[in-house]
Protein backbone atom coordinates (compact mmCIF):
# COMPACT_ATOMS: atom_id res chain seq x y z
CA UNK A 1 0.00 0.00 0.00
CA UNK A 2 1.18 3.42 -0.90
CA UNK A 3 1.85 5.73 1.99
CA UNK A 4 0.99 8.81 -0.08
CA UNK A 5 -2.42 10.33 0.55
CA UNK A 6 -4.46 10.59 -2.63
CA UNK A 7 -4.19 14.33 -2.91
CA UNK A 8 -0.44 14.21 -2.69
CA UNK A 9 -0.24 11.46 -5.29
CA UNK A 10 -2.28 13.63 -7.58
CA UNK A 11 0.28 16.36 -7.17
CA UNK A 12 3.17 14.02 -7.84
CA UNK A 13 1.46 12.72 -10.96
CA UNK A 14 0.73 16.23 -12.00
CA UNK A 15 4.30 17.40 -11.67
CA UNK A 16 5.51 14.38 -13.64
CA UNK A 17 3.03 15.17 -16.35
CA UNK A 18 3.94 18.84 -16.41
CA UNK A 19 7.64 18.26 -16.72
CA UNK A 20 7.02 16.43 -19.97
CA UNK A 21 5.24 19.50 -21.42
CA UNK A 22 2.79 17.09 -22.98
CA UNK A 23 0.57 19.72 -24.55
CA UNK A 24 -1.09 17.92 -27.44
CA UNK A 25 -2.71 20.50 -29.69
CA UNK A 26 -4.54 17.95 -31.77
CA UNK A 27 -6.24 16.51 -28.70
CA UNK A 28 -7.08 19.88 -27.12
CA UNK A 29 -8.45 21.31 -30.38
CA UNK A 30 -10.74 18.29 -30.56
CA UNK A 31 -11.96 18.97 -27.00
CA UNK A 32 -12.67 22.56 -28.09
CA UNK A 33 -14.55 21.41 -31.23
CA UNK A 34 -12.17 23.43 -33.35
CA UNK A 35 -10.91 22.10 -36.66
CA UNK A 36 -7.35 23.21 -37.41
CA UNK A 37 -5.33 22.84 -40.59
CA UNK A 38 -1.98 21.07 -40.28
CA UNK A 39 -0.13 24.36 -40.69
CA UNK A 40 -2.24 25.92 -37.93
CA UNK A 41 -1.58 22.94 -35.67
CA UNK A 42 2.14 23.36 -36.18
CA UNK A 43 2.25 27.16 -35.71
CA UNK A 44 -0.27 27.44 -32.88
CA UNK A 45 1.24 24.38 -31.20
CA UNK A 46 4.65 26.05 -31.09
CA UNK A 47 3.24 29.42 -29.97
CA UNK A 48 1.03 27.93 -27.26
CA UNK A 49 3.91 25.76 -25.91
CA UNK A 50 5.85 28.99 -25.54
CA UNK A 51 2.98 30.66 -23.69
CA UNK A 52 2.53 27.62 -21.42
CA UNK A 53 6.22 27.74 -20.63
CA UNK A 54 5.82 31.42 -19.74
CA UNK A 55 2.78 30.93 -17.48
CA UNK A 56 4.55 28.12 -15.62
CA UNK A 57 6.33 30.81 -13.61
CA UNK A 58 3.24 30.73 -11.36
CA UNK A 59 4.54 27.40 -10.02
CA UNK A 60 7.24 29.37 -8.16
CA UNK A 61 4.69 30.84 -5.75
CA UNK A 62 3.52 29.09 -2.61
CA UNK A 63 -0.27 29.36 -2.76
CA UNK A 64 -1.23 26.49 -0.45
CA UNK A 65 -2.90 28.78 2.09
CA UNK A 66 -4.40 31.19 -0.45
CA UNK A 67 -8.11 31.23 -1.31
CA UNK A 68 -8.87 31.53 -5.04
CA UNK A 69 -10.54 34.67 -6.44
CA UNK A 70 -13.17 33.81 -9.03
CA UNK A 71 -14.68 37.24 -9.13
CA UNK A 72 -13.50 40.73 -8.14
CA UNK A 73 -16.75 41.66 -6.38
CA UNK A 74 -18.33 38.45 -5.07
CA UNK A 75 -22.10 38.66 -5.01
CA UNK A 76 -24.15 35.70 -3.86
CA UNK A 77 -27.71 34.58 -4.50
CA UNK A 78 -28.44 37.30 -7.02
CA UNK A 79 -32.10 37.05 -7.93
CA UNK A 80 -34.76 39.23 -9.45
CA UNK A 81 -38.55 39.04 -9.04
CA UNK A 82 -39.96 36.05 -10.89
CA UNK A 83 -42.22 38.04 -13.20
CA UNK A 84 -43.34 37.32 -16.72
CA UNK A 85 -41.91 39.88 -19.08
CA UNK A 86 -41.39 40.42 -22.78
CA UNK A 87 -38.72 38.48 -24.65
CA UNK A 88 -37.58 37.99 -28.23
CA UNK A 89 -40.26 36.99 -30.68
CA UNK A 90 -39.86 33.74 -32.59
CA UNK A 91 -38.89 35.77 -35.65
CA UNK A 92 -36.28 37.78 -33.75
CA UNK A 93 -34.83 34.66 -32.17
CA UNK A 94 -34.45 33.08 -35.61
CA UNK A 95 -33.32 36.17 -37.52
CA UNK A 96 -29.64 35.18 -37.38
CA UNK A 97 -30.10 31.43 -37.73
CA UNK A 98 -27.95 29.79 -40.42
CA UNK A 99 -30.80 27.37 -41.22
CA UNK A 100 -34.42 27.57 -40.12
CA UNK A 101 -37.85 26.23 -41.03
CA UNK A 102 -41.32 26.11 -39.47
CA UNK A 103 -40.22 28.55 -36.80
CA UNK A 104 -37.39 26.23 -35.69
CA UNK A 105 -33.61 25.98 -35.96
CA UNK A 106 -32.61 23.34 -38.51
CA UNK A 107 -29.75 21.03 -37.53
CA UNK A 108 -28.21 17.94 -39.11
CA UNK A 109 -29.71 14.59 -38.22
CA UNK A 110 -28.61 13.56 -34.74
CA UNK A 111 -30.13 10.07 -34.38
CA UNK A 112 -29.81 7.56 -37.22
CA UNK B 1 -17.82 72.35 -38.27
CA UNK B 2 -14.86 71.78 -35.96
CA UNK B 3 -14.81 68.02 -35.40
CA UNK B 4 -12.35 68.23 -32.49
CA UNK B 5 -14.77 69.68 -29.98
CA UNK B 6 -15.66 68.10 -26.69
CA UNK B 7 -19.13 66.81 -25.87
CA UNK B 8 -19.43 69.67 -23.39
CA UNK B 9 -18.72 72.31 -26.00
CA UNK B 10 -20.99 70.75 -28.62
CA UNK B 11 -23.75 70.46 -26.05
CA UNK B 12 -23.44 74.11 -25.07
CA UNK B 13 -23.68 75.20 -28.70
CA UNK B 14 -26.68 72.94 -29.27
CA UNK B 15 -28.51 74.30 -26.23
CA UNK B 16 -27.66 77.87 -27.21
CA UNK B 17 -29.14 77.25 -30.63
CA UNK B 18 -25.88 78.06 -32.39
CA UNK B 19 -25.85 74.75 -34.21
CA UNK B 20 -28.28 71.90 -34.81
CA UNK B 21 -27.73 68.21 -34.18
CA UNK B 22 -28.17 67.66 -37.90
CA UNK B 23 -25.28 70.03 -38.58
CA UNK B 24 -23.15 68.32 -35.95
CA UNK B 25 -23.88 64.86 -37.34
CA UNK B 26 -23.38 66.00 -40.94
CA UNK B 27 -20.05 67.51 -39.93
CA UNK B 28 -18.87 64.20 -38.47
CA UNK B 29 -20.25 62.20 -41.39
CA UNK B 30 -18.28 64.41 -43.76
CA UNK B 31 -15.13 63.92 -41.72
CA UNK B 32 -15.70 60.14 -41.68
CA UNK B 33 -16.13 60.07 -45.43
CA UNK B 34 -12.92 61.97 -45.99
CA UNK B 35 -10.60 60.14 -43.60
CA UNK B 36 -11.97 56.76 -42.58
CA UNK B 37 -11.22 54.92 -45.81
CA UNK B 38 -7.54 55.12 -44.78
CA UNK B 39 -8.10 54.89 -41.04
CA UNK B 40 -10.62 52.00 -40.82
CA UNK B 41 -11.87 53.06 -37.41
CA UNK B 42 -15.44 52.10 -38.22
CA UNK B 43 -16.80 48.72 -39.27
CA UNK B 44 -20.22 50.07 -40.09
CA UNK B 45 -21.59 53.57 -40.58
CA UNK B 46 -25.34 54.12 -40.13
CA UNK B 47 -25.55 57.36 -42.09
CA UNK B 48 -29.28 57.41 -42.63
CA UNK B 49 -30.06 56.34 -39.08
CA UNK B 50 -27.71 58.96 -37.66
CA UNK B 51 -29.35 61.78 -39.63
CA UNK B 52 -32.77 60.57 -38.57
CA UNK B 53 -31.77 60.45 -34.90
CA UNK B 54 -30.31 63.95 -35.29
CA UNK B 55 -33.56 65.22 -36.71
CA UNK B 56 -35.49 63.66 -33.82
CA UNK B 57 -33.10 65.37 -31.40
CA UNK B 58 -33.51 68.73 -33.11
CA UNK B 59 -37.28 68.42 -32.99
CA UNK B 60 -37.20 67.45 -29.33
CA UNK B 61 -34.92 70.37 -28.50
CA UNK B 62 -37.33 72.73 -30.24
CA UNK B 63 -40.54 71.42 -28.70
CA UNK B 64 -39.88 69.36 -25.57
CA UNK B 65 -38.54 71.23 -22.54
CA UNK B 66 -37.34 67.94 -20.97
CA UNK B 67 -35.07 67.24 -23.93
CA UNK B 68 -32.63 69.93 -22.81
CA UNK B 69 -31.89 68.04 -19.64
CA UNK B 70 -30.84 64.89 -21.50
CA UNK B 71 -27.06 64.87 -21.11
CA UNK B 72 -26.20 63.60 -24.61
CA UNK B 73 -29.08 65.05 -26.60
CA UNK B 74 -28.13 65.28 -30.28
CA UNK B 75 -24.50 64.28 -29.69
CA UNK B 76 -22.89 61.59 -31.87
CA UNK B 77 -21.39 58.53 -30.24
CA UNK B 78 -19.76 55.47 -31.79
CA UNK B 79 -20.09 52.04 -30.15
CA UNK B 80 -17.55 49.23 -30.28
CA UNK B 81 -18.81 46.41 -32.46
CA UNK B 82 -19.07 43.91 -29.61
CA UNK B 83 -21.87 45.80 -27.82
CA UNK B 84 -25.38 45.10 -29.10
CA UNK B 85 -27.39 47.85 -30.76
CA UNK B 86 -30.78 46.67 -32.00
CA UNK B 87 -31.04 46.42 -35.79
CA UNK B 88 -27.34 47.15 -36.31
CA UNK B 89 -24.57 44.70 -37.23
CA UNK B 90 -22.79 43.05 -34.31
CA UNK B 91 -19.79 41.37 -35.92
CA UNK B 92 -17.18 41.47 -33.12
CA UNK B 93 -14.81 41.88 -36.11
CA UNK B 94 -15.18 38.14 -36.67
CA UNK B 95 -16.00 36.16 -39.78
CA UNK B 96 -18.27 33.94 -37.72
CA UNK B 97 -20.60 36.90 -37.04
CA UNK B 98 -20.14 38.73 -40.35
CA UNK B 99 -23.90 38.75 -41.05
CA UNK B 100 -25.17 38.98 -37.48
CA UNK B 101 -27.68 41.72 -36.70
CA UNK B 102 -28.41 42.46 -33.03
CA UNK B 103 -32.01 41.63 -32.07
CA UNK B 104 -31.91 43.76 -28.92
CA UNK B 105 -30.16 46.70 -27.27
CA UNK B 106 -27.44 46.24 -24.69
CA UNK B 107 -28.18 48.11 -21.47
CA UNK B 108 -25.43 50.61 -22.26
CA UNK B 109 -26.95 51.34 -25.67
CA UNK B 110 -30.45 51.79 -24.23
CA UNK B 111 -29.02 54.19 -21.67
CA UNK B 112 -27.23 56.15 -24.40
CA UNK B 113 -30.46 56.32 -26.39
CA UNK B 114 -32.42 57.51 -23.35
CA UNK B 115 -29.79 60.21 -22.84
CA UNK B 116 -30.47 61.43 -26.37
CA UNK B 117 -27.24 60.29 -28.04
CA UNK B 118 -27.05 59.85 -31.81
CA UNK B 119 -25.55 56.42 -32.51
CA UNK B 120 -23.57 56.82 -35.71
CA UNK B 121 -21.85 53.53 -36.28
CA UNK B 122 -19.87 50.57 -35.07
CA UNK B 123 -16.19 50.76 -34.17
CA UNK B 124 -13.52 48.27 -35.24
CA UNK B 125 -11.80 46.02 -32.69
CA UNK B 126 -9.59 42.98 -32.38
CA UNK B 127 -11.78 39.95 -33.07
CA UNK B 128 -13.94 39.33 -29.96
CA UNK B 129 -11.81 42.00 -28.21
CA UNK B 130 -8.81 39.66 -28.17
CA UNK B 131 -5.73 41.68 -28.95
CA UNK B 132 -3.76 44.81 -28.23
CA UNK B 133 -3.45 46.36 -31.71
CA UNK B 134 -6.71 45.97 -33.70
CA UNK B 135 -4.64 43.91 -36.16
CA UNK B 136 -6.78 40.87 -35.26
CA UNK B 137 -9.88 42.33 -36.91
CA UNK B 138 -11.30 40.18 -39.70
CA UNK B 139 -12.41 43.40 -41.38
CA UNK B 140 -9.37 45.67 -41.57
CA UNK B 141 -6.45 46.96 -39.54
CA UNK B 142 -7.24 50.31 -37.93
CA UNK B 143 -4.44 52.86 -38.30
CA UNK B 144 -3.20 55.25 -35.66
CA UNK B 145 -4.48 58.76 -36.53
CA UNK B 146 -1.11 60.23 -35.48
CA UNK B 147 0.92 58.00 -37.81
CA UNK B 148 -0.60 55.47 -40.18
CA UNK B 149 2.42 53.15 -39.94
CA UNK B 150 1.51 52.54 -36.29
CA UNK B 151 -1.28 50.60 -34.67
CA UNK B 152 -3.96 52.43 -32.64
CA UNK B 153 -3.77 49.89 -29.81
CA UNK B 154 -6.51 47.49 -28.96
CA UNK B 155 -8.81 45.98 -28.60
CA UNK B 156 -10.94 49.18 -28.65
CA UNK B 157 -8.64 50.57 -31.37
CA UNK B 158 -11.50 51.68 -33.59
CA UNK B 159 -13.18 53.58 -30.74
CA UNK B 160 -9.93 55.34 -29.76
CA UNK B 161 -8.98 56.19 -33.35
CA UNK B 162 -12.49 57.51 -34.03
CA UNK B 163 -12.33 59.94 -31.10
CA UNK B 164 -8.75 60.95 -31.78
CA UNK B 165 -9.33 61.56 -35.51
CA UNK B 166 -12.49 63.60 -34.90
CA UNK B 167 -14.95 61.08 -36.32
CA UNK B 168 -17.20 61.39 -33.27
CA UNK B 169 -17.42 63.25 -30.02
CA UNK B 170 -17.21 60.14 -27.85
CA UNK B 171 -17.01 56.39 -28.21
CA UNK B 172 -17.82 53.35 -26.13
CA UNK B 173 -15.28 50.57 -25.67
CA UNK B 174 -14.77 47.50 -23.52
CA UNK B 175 -11.76 46.74 -21.34
CA UNK B 176 -10.77 43.20 -20.35
CA UNK B 177 -7.04 43.73 -19.81
CA UNK B 178 -6.50 47.33 -20.90
CA UNK B 179 -8.57 47.43 -24.08
CA UNK B 180 -9.91 50.94 -23.36
CA UNK B 181 -6.90 52.46 -21.60
CA UNK B 182 -4.14 51.18 -23.90
CA UNK B 183 -5.68 52.46 -27.18
CA UNK B 184 -6.60 55.72 -25.43
CA UNK B 185 -2.93 56.04 -24.50
CA UNK B 186 -1.75 55.24 -28.05
CA UNK B 187 -4.25 57.59 -29.74
CA UNK B 188 -4.05 60.48 -27.27
CA UNK B 189 -7.52 60.47 -25.74
CA UNK B 190 -9.07 59.75 -22.36
CA UNK B 191 -10.14 56.15 -21.71
CA UNK B 192 -11.91 55.05 -18.53
CA UNK B 193 -12.32 51.49 -17.30
CA UNK B 194 -14.93 51.65 -14.56
CA UNK B 195 -14.77 49.36 -11.53
CA UNK B 196 -15.97 45.84 -12.21
CA UNK B 197 -19.74 45.79 -11.79
CA UNK B 198 -20.22 49.55 -12.16
CA UNK B 199 -21.53 49.33 -15.76
CA UNK B 200 -23.86 46.59 -16.97
CA UNK B 201 -22.38 43.99 -19.30
CA UNK B 202 -25.81 42.98 -20.61
CA UNK B 203 -25.51 42.91 -24.40
CA UNK B 204 -21.70 42.95 -24.40
CA UNK B 205 -20.39 39.87 -26.22
CA UNK B 206 -18.65 38.09 -23.36
CA UNK B 207 -14.92 37.48 -23.70
CA UNK B 208 -13.78 37.01 -20.08
CA UNK B 209 -16.78 37.58 -17.87
CA UNK B 210 -14.94 38.23 -14.60
CA UNK B 211 -12.72 40.87 -16.26
CA UNK B 212 -14.82 42.61 -18.96
CA UNK B 213 -16.10 46.11 -18.31
CA UNK B 214 -17.60 48.73 -20.65
CA UNK B 215 -16.40 52.34 -20.52
CA UNK B 216 -16.04 55.63 -22.41
CA UNK B 217 -13.31 57.01 -24.68
CA UNK B 218 -13.48 60.78 -24.93
CA UNK B 219 -11.54 63.92 -25.76
CA UNK B 220 -11.20 65.03 -22.14
CA UNK B 221 -11.89 64.01 -18.55
CA UNK B 222 -15.13 65.96 -18.14
CA UNK B 223 -16.63 64.15 -21.13
CA UNK B 224 -15.59 60.80 -19.65
CA UNK B 225 -17.43 61.70 -16.43
CA UNK B 226 -20.49 62.80 -18.45
CA UNK B 227 -20.65 59.50 -20.34
CA UNK B 228 -20.05 57.51 -17.15
CA UNK B 229 -23.01 59.32 -15.58
CA UNK B 230 -25.14 57.99 -18.43
CA UNK B 231 -23.97 54.37 -18.54
CA UNK B 232 -23.21 53.54 -14.89
CA UNK B 233 -25.61 51.76 -12.59
CA UNK B 234 -26.98 48.49 -11.38
CA UNK B 235 -28.83 46.33 -13.90
CA UNK B 236 -30.86 43.32 -12.91
CA UNK B 237 -30.13 41.78 -16.31
CA UNK B 238 -26.43 41.51 -15.36
CA UNK B 239 -26.11 39.49 -12.18
CA UNK B 240 -22.52 40.72 -11.74
CA UNK B 241 -23.48 44.38 -11.81
CA UNK B 242 -23.17 45.80 -8.32
CA UNK B 243 -26.27 47.15 -6.54
CA UNK B 244 -24.68 50.33 -5.36
CA UNK B 245 -25.82 53.90 -5.86
CA UNK B 246 -24.20 55.91 -8.62
CA UNK B 247 -23.22 59.52 -8.10
CA UNK B 248 -22.77 62.57 -10.29
CA UNK B 249 -19.25 61.94 -11.54
CA UNK B 250 -18.89 65.53 -12.76
CA UNK B 251 -19.57 66.94 -9.30
CA UNK B 252 -16.01 66.53 -8.00
CA UNK B 253 -14.37 67.99 -11.11
CA UNK B 254 -12.55 71.20 -10.32
CA UNK B 255 -12.01 70.43 -6.66
CA UNK B 256 -8.40 70.77 -5.60
CA UNK B 257 -6.26 67.75 -4.91
CA UNK B 258 -4.11 69.13 -2.11
CA UNK B 259 -3.09 66.35 0.22
CA UNK B 260 -4.22 63.62 -2.14
CA UNK B 261 -1.91 60.66 -1.68
CA UNK B 262 -0.66 59.35 -5.01
CA UNK B 263 1.29 56.08 -5.03
CA UNK B 264 4.01 55.14 -7.48
CA UNK B 265 4.26 51.33 -7.59
CA UNK B 266 8.00 50.70 -7.72
CA UNK B 267 7.54 47.54 -9.82
CA UNK B 268 6.13 49.71 -12.63
CA UNK B 269 9.20 51.93 -12.84
CA UNK B 270 11.88 49.46 -13.76
CA UNK B 271 14.08 48.87 -16.81
CA UNK B 272 12.39 48.55 -20.17
CA UNK B 273 10.45 51.79 -19.95
CA UNK B 274 10.78 53.80 -23.16
CA UNK B 275 12.82 56.99 -22.45
CA UNK B 276 10.09 59.27 -23.83
CA UNK B 277 7.53 57.55 -21.60
CA UNK B 278 9.81 57.94 -18.59
CA UNK B 279 10.26 61.67 -19.23
CA UNK B 280 6.50 62.18 -19.64
CA UNK B 281 5.61 60.22 -16.52
CA UNK B 282 8.28 61.99 -14.45
CA UNK B 283 6.79 65.26 -15.69
CA UNK B 284 3.32 64.15 -14.63
CA UNK B 285 4.60 63.20 -11.17
CA UNK B 286 6.08 66.69 -10.70
CA UNK B 287 2.85 68.23 -11.93
CA UNK B 288 0.87 66.28 -9.33
CA UNK B 289 3.31 67.50 -6.68
CA UNK B 290 2.80 71.08 -7.81
CA UNK B 291 -0.94 70.57 -7.56
CA UNK B 292 -0.43 69.65 -3.92
CA UNK B 293 -0.56 65.86 -4.11
CA UNK B 294 1.69 63.86 -1.86
CA UNK B 295 3.76 61.31 -3.80
CA UNK B 296 4.42 58.02 -2.02
CA UNK B 297 6.33 54.99 -3.25
CA UNK B 298 4.33 51.79 -2.86
CA UNK B 299 4.93 48.17 -3.77
CA UNK B 300 2.82 45.71 -5.76
CA UNK B 301 5.11 42.72 -5.28
CA UNK B 302 3.23 40.23 -7.46
CA UNK B 303 3.23 42.44 -10.56
CA UNK B 304 5.58 40.11 -12.42
CA UNK B 305 3.00 37.32 -12.20
CA UNK B 306 0.08 39.40 -13.48
CA UNK B 307 0.44 38.56 -17.18
CA UNK B 308 0.67 34.81 -16.59
CA UNK B 309 -2.33 34.98 -14.25
CA UNK B 310 -4.31 37.08 -16.68
CA UNK B 311 -3.67 34.91 -19.74
CA UNK B 312 -4.73 31.77 -17.88
CA UNK B 313 -7.93 33.29 -16.51
CA UNK B 314 -8.97 35.21 -19.61
CA UNK B 315 -8.38 32.31 -22.00
CA UNK B 316 -10.19 29.88 -19.69
CA UNK B 317 -13.23 32.17 -19.55
CA UNK B 318 -13.01 32.85 -23.30
CA UNK B 319 -12.98 29.15 -24.16
CA UNK B 320 -16.22 28.73 -22.23
CA UNK B 321 -17.88 31.93 -23.50
CA UNK B 322 -17.06 31.26 -27.14
CA UNK B 323 -18.52 27.76 -27.00
CA UNK B 324 -21.83 29.37 -27.97
CA UNK B 325 -20.52 30.03 -31.48
CA UNK B 326 -21.28 26.62 -32.89
CA UNK B 327 -23.17 27.35 -36.11
CA UNK B 328 -26.53 26.23 -34.74
CA UNK B 329 -28.51 29.26 -33.56
CA UNK B 330 -26.68 32.14 -35.19
CA UNK B 331 -23.65 33.05 -37.23
CA UNK B 332 -21.97 31.35 -40.12
CA UNK B 333 -22.30 27.57 -40.50
CA UNK B 334 -20.11 25.04 -42.30
CA UNK B 335 -21.97 21.77 -42.71
CA UNK B 336 -20.66 18.45 -41.47
CA UNK B 337 -21.85 14.88 -41.47
CA UNK B 338 -22.91 15.12 -37.83
CA UNK B 339 -23.31 17.98 -35.33
CA UNK B 340 -19.82 17.54 -33.87
CA UNK B 341 -18.19 17.82 -37.28
CA UNK B 342 -20.41 20.81 -38.03
CA UNK B 343 -19.24 22.57 -34.85
CA UNK B 344 -15.58 21.92 -35.54
CA UNK B 345 -15.72 22.98 -39.18
CA UNK B 346 -17.83 26.06 -38.42
CA UNK B 347 -15.47 27.19 -35.67
CA UNK B 348 -12.36 26.35 -37.67
CA UNK B 349 -13.57 28.47 -40.59
CA UNK B 350 -15.19 31.25 -38.57
CA UNK B 351 -12.56 32.19 -35.97
CA UNK B 352 -9.27 34.00 -36.64
CA UNK B 353 -5.84 32.92 -35.37
CA UNK B 354 -5.72 34.76 -32.04
CA UNK B 355 -9.20 33.59 -31.08
CA UNK B 356 -8.25 30.00 -31.93
CA UNK B 357 -5.05 30.21 -29.88
CA UNK B 358 -6.94 31.54 -26.87
CA UNK B 359 -9.72 28.95 -27.13
CA UNK B 360 -7.12 26.18 -27.24
CA UNK B 361 -5.05 27.56 -24.38
CA UNK B 362 -8.21 28.12 -22.32
CA UNK B 363 -9.48 24.62 -23.02
CA UNK B 364 -6.11 23.21 -22.02
CA UNK B 365 -5.86 25.06 -18.67
CA UNK B 366 -9.37 23.92 -17.77
CA UNK B 367 -8.95 20.32 -18.90
CA UNK B 368 -8.91 17.38 -16.58
CA UNK B 369 -5.52 16.96 -14.90
CA UNK B 370 -4.42 20.54 -15.60
CA UNK B 371 -7.17 22.55 -13.92
CA UNK B 372 -5.48 22.68 -10.50
CA UNK B 373 -2.04 23.38 -11.87
CA UNK B 374 -3.07 26.24 -14.11
CA UNK B 375 -6.55 27.63 -13.59
CA UNK B 376 -6.97 27.17 -9.84
CA UNK B 377 -3.41 28.32 -9.22
CA UNK B 378 -4.00 31.43 -11.34
CA UNK B 379 -7.12 32.24 -9.33
CA UNK B 380 -5.04 31.97 -6.16
CA UNK B 381 -2.37 34.27 -7.55
CA UNK B 382 -5.20 36.62 -8.48
CA UNK B 383 -5.94 36.79 -4.74
CA UNK B 384 -2.31 37.75 -4.05
CA UNK B 385 -2.45 40.50 -6.69
CA UNK B 386 -5.68 41.76 -5.18
CA UNK B 387 -4.11 41.84 -1.72
CA UNK B 388 -1.20 43.85 -3.15
CA UNK B 389 -3.65 46.47 -4.37
CA UNK B 390 -5.61 46.47 -1.12
CA UNK B 391 -2.39 47.09 0.79
CA UNK B 392 -1.39 49.86 -1.58
CA UNK B 393 -4.83 51.48 -1.36
CA UNK B 394 -4.54 51.42 2.44
CA UNK B 395 -1.61 53.79 2.05
CA UNK B 396 -2.64 55.94 -0.91
CA UNK B 397 -5.76 57.27 -2.65
CA UNK B 398 -4.59 56.66 -6.19
CA UNK B 399 -1.88 54.89 -8.13
CA UNK B 400 0.01 56.65 -10.91
CA UNK B 401 1.77 54.63 -13.62
CA UNK B 402 2.50 54.70 -17.32
CA UNK B 403 -0.42 53.18 -19.26
CA UNK B 404 1.97 51.33 -21.56
CA UNK B 405 5.76 51.05 -21.41
CA UNK B 406 6.22 52.57 -24.90
CA UNK B 407 4.28 54.58 -27.51
CA UNK B 408 2.29 52.77 -30.22
CA UNK B 409 4.31 50.13 -32.05
CA UNK B 410 4.34 49.62 -35.80
CA UNK B 411 1.80 47.64 -37.77
CA UNK B 412 3.17 44.09 -38.03
CA UNK B 413 5.85 44.62 -35.39
CA UNK B 414 4.42 42.18 -32.82
CA UNK B 415 1.67 40.40 -34.72
CA UNK B 416 3.73 37.27 -35.40
CA UNK B 417 4.69 36.76 -31.76
CA UNK B 418 1.65 36.46 -29.48
CA UNK B 419 3.70 36.34 -26.27
CA UNK B 420 5.46 39.65 -27.11
CA UNK B 421 2.03 41.15 -27.76
CA UNK B 422 0.76 39.89 -24.38
CA UNK B 423 3.69 41.42 -22.53
CA UNK B 424 2.66 44.94 -23.63
CA UNK B 425 -0.35 44.69 -21.30
CA UNK B 426 1.68 44.55 -18.08
CA UNK B 427 0.54 47.90 -16.59
CA UNK B 428 -3.15 47.61 -17.40
CA UNK B 429 -4.20 44.02 -16.68
CA UNK B 430 -4.02 44.15 -12.88
CA UNK B 431 -6.94 46.60 -12.68
CA UNK B 432 -9.09 43.96 -14.40
CA UNK B 433 -7.87 41.15 -12.15
CA UNK B 434 -8.52 43.30 -9.06
CA UNK B 435 -11.68 45.05 -10.29
CA UNK B 436 -10.63 48.61 -9.43
CA UNK B 437 -11.17 51.58 -11.73
CA UNK B 438 -8.47 52.95 -14.03
CA UNK B 439 -8.11 55.74 -16.53
CA UNK B 440 -5.59 56.77 -19.16
CA UNK B 441 -5.13 60.38 -20.21
CA UNK B 442 -2.59 62.15 -22.40
CA UNK B 443 0.65 63.25 -20.70
CA UNK B 444 3.16 63.81 -23.51
CA UNK B 445 4.50 62.84 -26.91
CA UNK B 446 7.41 60.95 -28.34
CA UNK B 447 9.49 62.62 -31.06
CA UNK B 448 10.01 61.21 -34.57
CA UNK B 449 7.42 59.98 -34.98
CA UNK B 450 5.22 62.15 -32.80
CA UNK B 451 3.00 59.72 -30.92
CA UNK B 452 0.89 60.26 -27.80
CA UNK B 453 1.92 58.94 -24.38
CA UNK B 454 -0.62 58.02 -21.74
CA UNK B 455 -0.67 58.39 -17.98
CA UNK B 456 -2.60 55.77 -16.06
CA UNK B 457 -4.35 56.59 -12.79
CA UNK B 458 -6.00 53.83 -10.80
CA UNK B 459 -8.47 54.27 -7.96
CA UNK B 460 -10.09 52.08 -5.35
CA UNK B 461 -13.09 50.08 -6.52
CA UNK B 462 -16.11 52.39 -6.96
CA UNK B 463 -14.09 55.54 -6.36
CA UNK B 464 -14.46 56.81 -9.91
CA UNK B 465 -15.32 60.29 -8.62
CA UNK B 466 -11.97 60.59 -6.89
CA UNK B 467 -10.14 59.19 -9.93
CA UNK B 468 -11.84 61.65 -12.28
CA UNK B 469 -11.22 64.55 -9.92
CA UNK B 470 -7.47 63.89 -9.91
CA UNK B 471 -7.36 63.27 -13.65
CA UNK B 472 -9.25 66.51 -14.29
CA UNK B 473 -6.93 68.52 -12.04
CA UNK B 474 -3.89 67.22 -13.93
CA UNK B 475 -5.48 67.62 -17.36
CA UNK B 476 -6.57 71.20 -16.74
CA UNK B 477 -3.06 72.16 -15.66
CA UNK B 478 -1.54 70.83 -18.91
CA UNK B 479 -2.15 71.26 -22.66
CA UNK B 480 -1.70 67.67 -23.81
CA UNK B 481 -5.40 67.09 -24.42
CA UNK B 482 -5.56 70.09 -26.75
CA UNK B 483 -3.32 68.54 -29.41
CA UNK B 484 -4.93 66.84 -32.42
CA UNK B 485 -3.45 64.69 -35.16
CA UNK B 486 -3.01 66.55 -38.44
Amino acid sequence: MSRFPLAEMGLVLQSLRMSKTDFDIHYVARLARLELGSEEEETFGRQIEQIIHYVEQLQQLDVDQVQPTAHPVPLTNVTRPDEVRGSLTNEEALMNAPAKGNGLFMVPKIVE
Amino acid sequence: MDCFQTLASLRQRLLDGEITSKEVVSGFLGRIESVDSDLNALIHLDKEGALKQAQTADEALASDPDARSKPLIGLPVVVKDNIAERGQPLTCASKILSNFVAPYDSTVVSKLKSAGAVLMGRANLDEFAMGSSTENSARAITRNPWDADHIPGGSSGGSAAAVSAGLCAAAIGSDTGGSIRQPASFCGCVGLKPSYGRVSRFGLTAFASSLDQIGPLTRDVRDAATVLNVIAGHDERDSTSVPRETEDYTASLGQDIKGLKVGLPKEYFIEGLDPAVKVSIDGAVSQFQQLGAEIVEVSLPHTEYAIATYYIICTAEASANLARFDGIRYGARVDGKDPVELYAKTRGAGFGSEVKRRIILGTYVLSSGYYDAYYLRAQKVRTLIRQDFQNAFDQVDLLLTPTVAAPAFKVGEKSTDPLQMYLTDIFTISANLVGNCGLSLPCGFSQNPKLPIGLQLMGRPFEEANLLKAAYAYEQSTDWHKAFPS
